[in-house]
C-alpha cells in the first residue's frame, strides 16, 4: 500500500502541546501544510502570539518571532519591510488581535503590509482560562461573565473582525472559514494558500480568520464543540469570503 | 472496486479526542477502551473493521497529526 496522507516534518515529532481537541493543532498543520507547498519553510518568519499558540515555538521547526501582546502586527511590519522576500506569517488568537492588538493590526491592515495574518477565534481566552473574548458570543458564559454575555450589561457585542477590515484599503483578501468539519478543514486550507500566494504576489495585507474550538473552556466535549461551531458560531460569524483582490464581496448576511 | 486502505496511529501522539470518529463514515475506527491507554493516559484510535477505504478524513480532521494513511494502489 502506498502512503496517502502522513504527517508534515515542519512540527517536530511530538505530541502536539495543545489540549486533546483543540483547533490550533489542526491550523498550525494547515499553516505548515501551506508552507511548505510554496516551498517556502527555509523562509518563513513565524510571527506567534501570546497565548496558548505561543506554544507553536515548542512544536515548530521554522524561524519564530514572538512579540509582545498583541504587537505581532507591528512588529511583522519591521520585519516585513527589512526582509521583504521572506515570507511572514502571523498567527494570533482572539485575544491577541481583537482586543489588545486592535490597533496594531488595524494600522498595518490599512498601511497594506504585505504580510498574511492567521486569525483563531475560538470565542474565549484560552490560556488565561476561561475568560470574556471580544468575539464571545451573546449569551455564552465563560468566567468573567457566569451568566452569560449580555451586551445590555455593558459587556459589549462580539467583534466581527473580518467585517471590521474589510472596508480598510490595503486589504487585500479576508476571509472567515472554520476547522469544525473535514470539508470546512479542506476550505481553511485553501483560504490559508490564497493568502500565501498573495504575499508573494505581493499584493497586500491577507487575514484569514478561523472559527475554531476550544473544548476545555467551553466545558464541552470536542466533539459537542464542533458542533457549537456548526450551530451558534456560524450564525453570527457567517462564512465565506469578504474582500478578494481588494474587491469588496457583496454578501446577503448582514 | 472499493479500494482498501489503513491506518497507523502515532499511539503516543493521539489524545483520544475522537474528532476522526466523527468523520468516518465508514464507522472503521474507534477509541481503544479505558484501561487501554498511551503513557500519558489518554485512550486512542484503533481500526476495528477492515472496511477502510483510505480516504484520509480522519487525518485531516486530527489535531495532533498522529494519523497516516495507506491505500491500495491500482496495477495496470
Amino acid at each position: 500500500m502506498k502512503k496517502v496522507y502522513e504527517r508534515n516534518n515542519i512540527a517536530f515529532d511530538m505530541p502536539s502541546p495543545y489540549c486533546p481537541g483543540c483547533g490550533h493543532g489542526v491550523i498550525h498543520r494547515l499553516v505548515i501544510d501551506a508552507i511548505k507547498e510554496a516551498g517556502q519553510e527555509d523562509n518563513t518568519i513565524f510571527m506567534a502570539p501570546v497565548g496558548c499558540s505561543i506554544l507553536a515555538y515548542t512544536y515548530l521547526d521554522l524561524d519564530i518571532c514572538q512579540p509582545a501582546h498583541g504587537r505581532t502586527p507591528a512588529a511583522a511590519t519591521g520585519i516585513k519591510r527589512a526582509l521583504p522576500d521572506s515570507l511572514v506569517v502571523l498567527y494570533q488568537g482572539d485575544g491577541d488581535l481583537a482586543a489588545i492588538g486592535t490597533a496594531e493590526i488595524i494600522h498595518a491592515a490599512n498601511r497594506g503590509e504585505n504580510i498574511t495574518a492567521i486569525f483563531v477565534n475560538n470565542a474565549i481566552y484560552g490560556m488565561t482560562g476561561g475568560q470574556m473574548a471580544p468575539t464571545t458570543l451573546k449569551g455564552q458564559k465563560a468566567t468573567t461573565c457566569p451568566f452569560g454575555r449580555s451586551p445590555e450589561d455593558g459587556q459589549g457585542y462580539p467583534i466581527r473582525v473580518c467585517e471590521l477590515l474589510q472596508s480598510l484599503g490595503g486589504v487585500t483578501y479576508a476571509a472567515r472559514t472554520s476547522v469544525h468539519t473535514a470539508p470546512n478543514v479542506l476550505k481553511t486550507k485553501k483560504a490559508i494558500q490564497t493568502g500565501i500566494e498573495n504575499q508573494m504576489e505581493k499584493k497586500g495585507f491577507s487575514i484569514i480568520e478561523i472559527l475554531s474550538a476550544c473544548p476545555v473552556n467551553w466545558g464541552l466535549s470536542p466533539q459537542k464543540s464542533n458542533e457549537f461551531i456548526a450551530n451558534e458560531m456560524i450564525g453570527y460569524f457567517p462564512l465565506g469570503d469578504f474582500k478578494k483582490d481588494g474587491k469588496i464581496i457583496q454578501r446577503s448576511d448582514h | 472496486m472499493v479500494k482498501k486502505g489503513k491506518i497507523e496511529v502515532r499511539i503516543e501522539h493521539c489524545k483520544g479526542c475522537g474528532l476522526c470518529l466523527t468523520t468516518c463514515k465508514l464507522n472503521a475506527i474507534a477509541l481503544s477502551t479505558a484501561d487501554v491507554t498511551n503513557s500519558s493516559g489518554y485512550p486512542y484510535v484503533i481500526m476495528i473493521n477492515e472496511n477502510c477505504t483510505g480516504c484520509t478524513m480522519c487525518a485531516i480532521m486530527c489535531p495532533d497529526q498522529a494519523i497516516d494513511v495507506y491505500r491500495e494502489q491500482e496495477h495496470s
